[in-house]
């Protein structure tokens, strides 16, 4: 523990310690790494498409191409964030992924973790799950279709599976990772078994949990993308296919960073969350030195 | 039953009679404890003194209902704990243990940690639970950690709370394995003031279990010296220096003299579990 009682330096709090915070980060060299290291990519990207126009890749839209597009009021090829479809096409996604995501975490974190707690459950359940996972999203996608009536249904069927199996296996594993010792101090303290499963598998599987969650959600988005790539009327996976189908490159790849940038910022959120519910692990972490 | 007259009648005097415990481990038979005896009188600190892997931990794992034993009988205040018939005691906050790496809960603050066993057991209303959890922190000189994770106070602090949140549950015998082991030398020495300052206070049953001799005699009222794999009671050696004990004990003679024969009896047993540790890996 830093005692600092008796000196006068006092360690920073609320609104100081986030200049204190800010004030450090750019003091080191890592913001200024990642833009020149942001810059670089897209110099590069600019040289083989637009600068030197160097063989196959003059069939891709450049960097200068796209933004053109992207933030134009009049696109030429149809998708900017001035018009409606862009945002239809990233509502949709979004909604499915929400909905794919939620049922994915709501069955897999309560299954993984009875798995974890129960011998006879996991005894039932995980041969068939390890029978499933390994079974590539793509190879569901007629399933789905015959099994599923409409667009919507398929689609956040594929979505949900991928992530469910991710999210699954890693409470289960969560379960696993907690020491022997908090059982019995448990057992000692005169839990019932509820009692454990309350306070011991569901804080301790936590980390675990919501490492699941942030793979899960990733892959949710790819299985997504595929899905509506296969079949979909709407969403960034659609609007993918459906341009280079049209021959418009730039919508592609519009779609394509949009995703990453989505991508990005959905696990940003899960993270986020984590962190909020386990702030015992972060503040253990700190500790640490992490 | 309890030699120690001055303390017949206290709760939680243990009666370990003939405990044998095998363990088959794919296959391979495992004695850990042979034929084991001890008495340990209510309101007695009893010291576990042995060489590492001799089996002291299997005898406290059964005494708190962990494992099961194989043979024997174990008896807490005349009721059976096990024995034939019944070979794996019911956990109970009567027998609690403190564990050798530490088993706070990390995900609960120091008090809500304390506050747990009377709040499942449903004997305080948690807000109840959380008061008086706060008060024997607070006694224990950790009042001002009341609101933090066990991942951020220091290993003794920690420790320190883990007894409190045993000792709020008023158990009769308190299960101690290793407790002070990683810790320097002088956090254990406030580590022992503090538990004996509890011991005065609680006179609660001690089975501590340790490798440190000095620790053995300063704590006890009782060494058991224990042999190597498979255990069995070598020696029992008193401790007639009188309470409260002071740090200053252990520079007098008595204290030496005391040190001299126990090391005496642990030092074979430490040599055989060596060699037979080198048996082993040839």
């Amino acid at each position: 523990m830093n005692s600092t009682a008796e000196s006068n330096t006092v360690a920073p709090e609320g609104f100081n310690l986030f200049l204190y915070r800010t004030k450090k980060h750019f003091s080191g060299p890592d913001p200024y790494l990642t833009v020149a290291g942001v810059f670089l990519w897209l110099f590069a990207y600019w040289v083989l498409c637009e600068g030197l126009q160097i063989w196959r890749f003059t069939k891709l839209p450049g960097p200068v191409a796209i933004s053109k597009d992207w933030f134009s009021t009049t696109p030429f090829q149809g998708i900017s964030i001035f018009t409606q479809e862009y945002y239809d096409h990233i509502y949709v996604s979004c909604k499915r992924i929400l909905i794919a995501f939620g049922i994915a975490t709501g069955l897999g974190v309560p299954l993984g973790l009875f798995m974890g707690w129960s011998r006879s459950i996991r005894d039932y359940i995980f041969p068939i799950i390890e029978l499933l996972r390994p079974i590539p999203i793509l190879a569901w996608v007629p399933l789905s279709i015959l099994l599923l009536p409409g667009f919507e249904g398929p689609v956040i069927f594929l979505a949900t599976l991928a992530s469910f199996f991710v999210t699954t296996l890693n409470a289960m594993l969560g379960v696993d990772s907690i020491d022997e010792e908090y059982f019995r101090a448990a057992g000692c303290l005169g839990s019932s078994r509820w009692d454990v499963f309350k306070n011991v598998v569901v804080p301790g599987a936590l980390p675990f949990i919501f490492t699941g969650l942030q793979i899960s959600i990733g892959v949710a988005w790819f299985s997504l993308v595929a899905a509506e790539m296969v079949s979909g009327d709407l969403g960034l996976g659609y609007l993918i296919v459906d341009a280079y189908m049209n021959n418009v490159t730039v919508p592609m790849v519009i779609a394509m960073i949009t995703l990453g940038f989505i991508g990005y910022f959905s696990s940003a959120c899960v993270r986020a969350l984590g962190n909020r519910l386990m702030a015992w692990h972060v503040k253990e972490l700190a500790q640490q030195g992490r | 039953m309890a030699k120690n007259t001055s303390k017949v009648g206290k709760k939680g005097a243990l009666s370990i009679k003939n405990v044998t415990k095998i363990y088959d481990p794919s296959g391979v038979n495992v004695m850990a404890v042979d034929d084991c005896s001890m008495e340990i009188a209510g309101g007695e600190v009893c010291m576990i003194v042995g060489p590492s892997g001799c089996g002291k931990t299997t005898l406290l794992n059964g005494i708190a209902g962990f494992h099961s034993i194989t043979e024997g009988t174990i008896h807490l205040d005349g009721e059976l704990l096990c024995g034939p018939g019944k070979p794996k005691a019911d956990q109970s906050a009567e027998r609690m243990v403190v564990f050798q790496h530490g088993a706070l809960f990390p995900w609960k603050t120091l008090q809500e940690n304390v506050a747990y066993g009377p709040t499942v057991q449903k004997v305080l209303s948690p807000a109840q639970a959380t008061e008086k959890a706060g008060q024997m922190l607070a006694e224990a000189g950790l009042g001002n950690f009341l609101k933090k994770y066990p991942g951020e106070v220091s290993s003794g602090m920690a420790r320190r709370a883990e007894i409190v949140r045993a000792l709020i549950n008023n158990p009769k015998v308190l299960l101690l394995d290793e407790p002070y082991r990683a810790m320097d030398a002088l956090t254990k020495q406030i580590m022992h003031e503090s538990l004996l300052e509890t011991y005065d206070r609680t006179g609660v049953t001690i089975f501590f279990i340790t490798h440190d001799l000095e620790e053995a005699i300063f704590l006890g009222d009782k060494v058991h010296i224990v042999t190597t794999r498979p255990c069995q009671l070598k020696k029992t050696v008193e401790v007639k220096i009188p309470r409260p004990r002071s740090y200053e004990t252990q520079s007098s003679e008595k204290f030496r003299k005391l040190l001299e024969e126990v090391n005496d009896a642990v030092h074979e047993e430490a040599v055989k579990a060596f060699k037979a540790g080198e048996r082993e890996m040839a």
